[in-house]
């Protein structure tokens, strides 16, 4: 009685078709349907940020965006950052600054701040922790992520 | 979460439609408040009707003489990019950028954070001291209503069976007006209000022509308090004639005591975000800047 539906979507400048049922995530569908697993599945009720990915401008939380409201969007992953085996300098900078413990919450750090970067190169402290508020780490106490992300902004705009 | 369709209608006559065939329906805008709700269980549905496929529900407009329309299901991303609210609404840009963090402004709505009907909801007091009106749309019609009629207890509202909040008007702003939301949380952000006051001031030769003042999370509803900003008209701008309206704010709020704070703690909160809403708001009116 009830339909699946079939998604038309464009994932990481890709074309991507995929079925899925009405009441499934948008992260489940990425994790489940597509097997991008980089996108991590925190609180799945929209506080902790670990599951954000890129829909058309904007950032969002997967876990609060059904899986059909992607047919015709353009949708950015964690998969999608680096350019090949070339890192993006958000996720160089991470590793050299040690901004990760345990990494779930990483993804979507990074993905954030990607989009945090391409609107404002030149970020202070106060606009990237306001940025990011919606990013929740449990371990490394955020300082090294901020550092991470004002390093890669530095490099960005060398 | 349960079995559900999923549908998008084009336009508001279609939506009406659906409703009529499934009085269960949901609808769909941001999905912040709805797709937790339905995954924790606490609301069912058989269908969920997305509004993000009809254009006036996801449109902004602005003109001097007519004042702001803002589509139901516009996401606060949207409308702290819009450069004619940024002249004309300043106050409208830092409440869009107060809600929740930047995934949340993502998606959510002013018409949702009303609909929702929450007695903290952030957006509601600031969208009632500004005189905000809601277009709703059913089967019998359109009608338009103040926004401060339109939450009845915590989690619900005026709408009707069949019926749907299709966008909010606001007036052309005054000249010599200035408004501000003010909200009380333990952290700097991603929280919910402890208390919140939203406030509108028209000045006029070192008085004040009019003000009006709201509460959040001290009542069942979002609290418009009228005789506090009454008490202002006609009054000169100054410390002891702002204290007069704080206090009346805050003698005006109905608050719980519960895990955010005590009843007493928020009415304390009430004067003092009222004072210091009023303040600001007076500052922006002098300086034109609204």
């Amino acid at each position: 009685m009830h339909n699946t539906v079939r998604v038309q979507t464009t994932i990481n400048g890709e074309a991507r078709e995929f079925l899925c049922e009405p009441r499934q995530s948008l992260l489940e569908c990425l994790r489940d349907v597509l097997g991008l697993t980089g996108t991590k599945e925190g609180c799945n009720d929209g506080n902790c940020g670990a599951c954000t990915v890129l829909m058309d401008d904007r950032v969002v939380t997967s876990c609060l965006v059904l899986g059909v409201e992607a047919q015709g969007a353009q949708i950015t992953t964690i998969e999608g950052i680096a350019r090949g085996s070339d890192l993006h300098p958000l996720q160089r900078a991470f590793l050299q600054n040690a901004a990760l413990q345990c990494g779930v919450c990483t993804p979507g750090f990074i993905v954030a701040a990607k989009a945090l970067l391409d609107r404002e190169p030149n970020p202070n402290e106060e606009q990237i922790r306001l940025w990011l508020a919606n990013n929740l780490c449990r371990c490394t106490g955020y300082d090294k992520i901020i550092r991470a992300v004002e390093q890669a902004a530095e490099e960005a705009r060398a | 979460m349960k079995w559900f369709d999923y549908a998008t209608p084009a336009s508001v006559g279609e939506a009406v439609g659906l409703l009529k065939t499934h009085p269960g329906a949901r609808l769909l805008a941001g999905g912040t408040d709805l797709i937790v709700q339905l995954r924790a269980g606490r609301k069912e549905t058989d269908l969920v009707v997305d509004l993000k496929h009809i254009p006036e529900l996801n449109a902004i407009g602005y003109d001097a003489a007519g004042g702001l329309t803002i589509g139901a299901s516009v996401p606060c991303y949207k409308i702290y990019r819009d450069p004619a609210i940024a002249r004309a609404y300043p106050a409208l840009i830092e409440l869009a950028s107060l809600i929740g963090g930047t995934q949340i402004q993502g998606r959510a709505s002013l018409g949702g954070n009303l609909c929702n009907a929450a007695p903290s909801a952030d957006s509601v007091p600031l969208l009632i001291a500004m005189r905000a009106t809601c277009r709703m749309t059913g089967p019998g019609g359109t009608r338009e209503i103040a926004v401060e009629d339109f939450c009845t207890a915590p989690g619900r509202n005026v709408l009707q069976p069949g019926e749907l909040l299709v966008s909010l008007h606001l007036p052309p702003p005054a000249p010599h007006s200035g408004a501000r939301y003010l909200r009380f949380i333990p952290r700097n952000e991603m929280d919910i209000a402890v208390a919140g006051a939203g406030v509108e001031v028209v000045l006029d030769d070192g008085k004040f022509r009019s003000a009006r003042i709201a509460l959040a999370a001290v009542a069942p509803t979002p609290l418009f308090v009228r005789e506090a900003g009454d008490a202002l008209a006609g009054q000169p701008v100054n410390e002891t004639t702002i204290a007069r309206a704080a206090d009346i704010a805050r003698a005006g709020a109905k608050p719980i005591t519960d895990m955010r704070g005590t009843a007493d703690y928020r009415r304390h909160l009430c004067g003092v975000l009222t004072r210091r809403a009023l303040e600001a708001a007076v500052q922006r009116a002098r300086e034109g800047k609204r």
